[in-house]
């Protein structure tokens, strides 16, 4: 068994190739990252190539002794742990060593980071599950967040049962990706640029009755701003109605927004900036 | 008056009322209409609004014009304040476009009474009956029945509503004949006994025909206002515990009173409100719920009120120290419970974890144990945390010490160097 450092291509079939080469090559990994990390190291290197059949038989196997498992590293691939590969890759070279009972201790070393990272996953994507703001442009909504984690998969089925008879996109600022959903489809693919249109007038007036309406809900004797920001981290506040500037509630109908990114007769702004090659629906992730 | 006018107006009116979950419903989304109740236990908070409340539902009345005197109400009749209402689609409108936006989960209705009970309720009931079947809104509604309404108009607003609530406001019967003289006993109680048996026969007629509409599935809750009467925890916390047992309330909330006025029977204008005390009782609320607690065993005719220094929990194991300490890979659930710093979701994962090899002390503050209180109350097979050595005075000093940072503090205040002066 020899040390070694995989460079793989980001995606879950992806890791799950690197568990296949490891296991095929007798090799011992001491990190695994991304092609485009590049990270420079003294260690001997492979790079892995996806291959779905052998994805699908690591896959298998795992289900196979844990359906947890499965799900628990599915979920881990989204989270913003650092080198979340290699604590995954471990988590299944114990299962596959000892069996599934060292899933149960919560605090055992090898599952905890990794079952840490998926909860800080769900409580976010719990939050934002409220936090987010949509915007009416003509008939079609339109959000932003910003989470740390990517929690698009995770929001699809709650905003997609909410909104089923809408027509709405949700864009995730930090990696670059937008949920699409129309005519109960939806996609989530990535989309390097996007800017929100400006309100019309009954967007812009439906804002300020919500900014007034959280303004005026707070009752002034019980002032706690700190119990505020331990339910409500500020990071979040960027993308919330209630926290924005004046601007934000005016109406505008500058020259400017014709050119700007507006909504095209009631379709989601994003597909009129798509680029080419990415549009077949059913191509996201 | 403009739509903004009047949401300034009866959000102001309303805020008062403690509520704002959407937990306990259940329902899925329907082709052709907007919407669910959220599927998550804990419900779901849209905002958190400046003094730490969460925010999920548009929590607004239908009207502010009452024809009570409740003494402890800003919507009083004697009151000299702006009065408006909405008008049913006004308010439908406002719920769907908020809604649509993500900004709430639901509306919250509640009313002042105008003309009398049956008629707010009526205005209620059709406000209600616009947004389920003109605008098609699937979501939550939690709506207040006002005491005295007729038992008929109680029962259409449970087919519309998900939660009925009735509040009590004051814990005791003489409270409400001074400060609420237009409200009795037998008026509150009659509604809450009625969505009760409603509520159970429901459950009977849906497990016989799957489709029957459903009465408030996510139940009724209450409100008691601490602070405005002489009412002592002990009789708010068994109050509290024959709602929970004989009314099978789902939530009772605890409102501090904040003075808005000023009468001879209420505390007066600057005196802040009571919020530790209310602290205290939802820690004991959870206590009831969740912990297999009863309010017995956590004050008596001797201790009438709740420590202010350390939460009930501890209070309580301070006074049953024979009862420590719990060894964690033998104890049973409910004695896993019954130790400070040891929650639900803990003394799950304990006894799942346990399972899978002995517990060390050092793992415990990875399964989500708060050591720096439950360190002195258990053990892990047979050893105590290591270096940790008290007496029973040093315990108390030392839980103190750890709650005194979530506790109010006192305001700074400059010395002054001719006050002192002055004093010589």
């Amino acid at each position: 068994m020899t040390d070694m450092v995989y460079y793989y291509d980001g995606s879950f079939e992806g890791f799950l190739c690197c568990v296949f080469d490891s296991y095929a090559n007798k090799e011992v990994l001491t990190a695994i990252y991304r092609d485009e990390d590049l990270v420079p190291t003294l260690f001997a290197s492979r790079s892995i190539l996806t291959d779905r059949e052998h994805a699908n038989r690591v896959l298998r196997k795992i289900v196979k002794c844990s359906p947890y498992t499965a799900n628990l590293l599915q979920k881990c691939h989204l989270t913003c742990l650092p080198d979340k590969e290699i604590h995954m890759y471990r988590v299944v070279v114990k299962l596959l060593k000892e069996g599934p009972g060292f899933l149960r201790n919560f605090s055992d070393e090898t599952l905890h980071p990794v079952a840490a990272a998926v909860r800080h996953l769900n409580g976010e994507a719990h939050l934002l599950k409220g936090f987010t703001r949509f915007s009416d442009f003509g008939g079609v909504l339109g959000g932003e967040i910003e989470p740390k984690n990517r929690v698009l998969p995770l929001l699809r089925s709650h905003f997609c049962a909410r909104y089923q008879g809408e027509t709405f996109f949700l864009y995730d600022r930090t990696h670059k990706e937008v949920l699409l959903y129309a005519n109960g489809k939806a996609v989530i693919q990535p989309l390097e640029h996007f800017e929100m249109a400006p309100p019309d007038e009954a967007e812009a007036r439906y804002r300020l009755l919500w900014k007034r309406f959280y303004d005026t809900i707070a009752i002034k004797e019980r002032y706690n701003p700190k119990c505020r920001q331990t339910q409500m981290p500020k990071r979040y506040w960027n993308t919330m109605t209630e926290f924005q500037d004046e601007d934000y509630f005016k109406e505008q109908n500058s020259p400017a927004d014709a050119a700007a990114p507006a909504v095209p007769d009631g379709r989601p702004a994003p597909e009129t900036r798509q680029p080419p090659g990415l549009s077949a629906p059913g191509s996201g992730i | 008056m403009d739509v903004l006018e009047k949401l300034t107006i009866l959000t102001d009116a309303a805020k008062y009322d403690a509520a704002c979950t959407s937990s306990g419903g259940s329902r899925t989304s329907k082709k052709g209409y907007i919407g669910n109740t959220s599927s998550s236990v804990a419900g779901c908070c849209h905002s958190f609004s400046a003094d730490g409340r969460c925010v999920t539902l548009l929590k607004v009345l239908m009207t502010n014009c009452c024809v009570y005197d409740c003494k402890y109400c800003v919507n009083r009749r004697s009151n000299d304040t702006k009065r408006t209402a909405f008008t049913p689609r006004e308010l439908a409108d406002l719920t769907i476009s908020f809604y649509r936006r993500n900004y709430i989960e639901g509306l919250f209705l509640s009313s002042g009474v105008l003309r009398s009970p049956d008629y707010t309720t009526e205005l209620m009931i059709q406000s209600l009956r616009l947004l389920r079947e003109e605008y098609r809104f699937n979501g939550y509604i939690h709506a207040k029945a006002i005491p005295g309404t007729s038992p008929e108009l109680v029962e259409q607003l449970g087919f519309l509503a998900d939660r009925i609530s009735v509040n009590i406001e004051l814990p005791s019967e003489s409270g409400l004949k001074t400060l609420a003289p237009d409200k009795t006993k037998q008026a509150i109680l009659a509604p809450m006994r009625q969505i009760q048996v409603r509520g159970k026969q429901n459950h009977e007629e849906i497990v016989k025909y799957r489709h029957a509409p459903k009465f408030a599935p996510a139940g009724q809750s209450t409100q008691l206002i601490v602070g405005a009467t002489a009412d002592s925890d002990y009789h708010i916390l068994r109050l509290t515990q024959g709602l929970y047992d004989q009314y099978r309330l789902k939530r009772v909330f605890y409102s501090a009173y904040v003075p808005v006025v000023e009468h001879a029977l209420l505390p007066s204008k600057d005196v802040k409100p009571p919020l530790l005390r209310e602290h205290r009782l939802y820690q004991a609320d959870w206590l009831l719920r969740f912990y297999g607690f009863r309010a017995e065993e956590l004050l008596d005719e001797q201790n009438q009120d709740f420590n202010p220094l350390v939460d009930p929990k501890c209070s309580w194991a301070l006074a049953h120290l024979d009862f420590f300490p719990v060894e964690v890979n033998t104890a049973d659930y409910e004695a896993l419970l019954r130790v400070p710093g040891i929650g639900v979701t803990s003394a799950r994962r304990i006894l799942t974890a346990r399972r899978a090899g002995r517990l060390r002390i050092e793992d415990l503050r990875k399964l989500g144990v708060v050591m720096k209180r439950a360190q002195y109350f258990l053990t892990a097979s047979g050893k105590r945390a290591e270096g940790l050595l008290f007496t029973q005075d040093s315990l108390l000093r030392n839980l103190i010490a750890v709650e005194r940072p979530q506790l109010p503090q006192p305001e700074m205040v400059q010395l002054s160097l001719f006050d002192a002066l002055a004093t010589v």
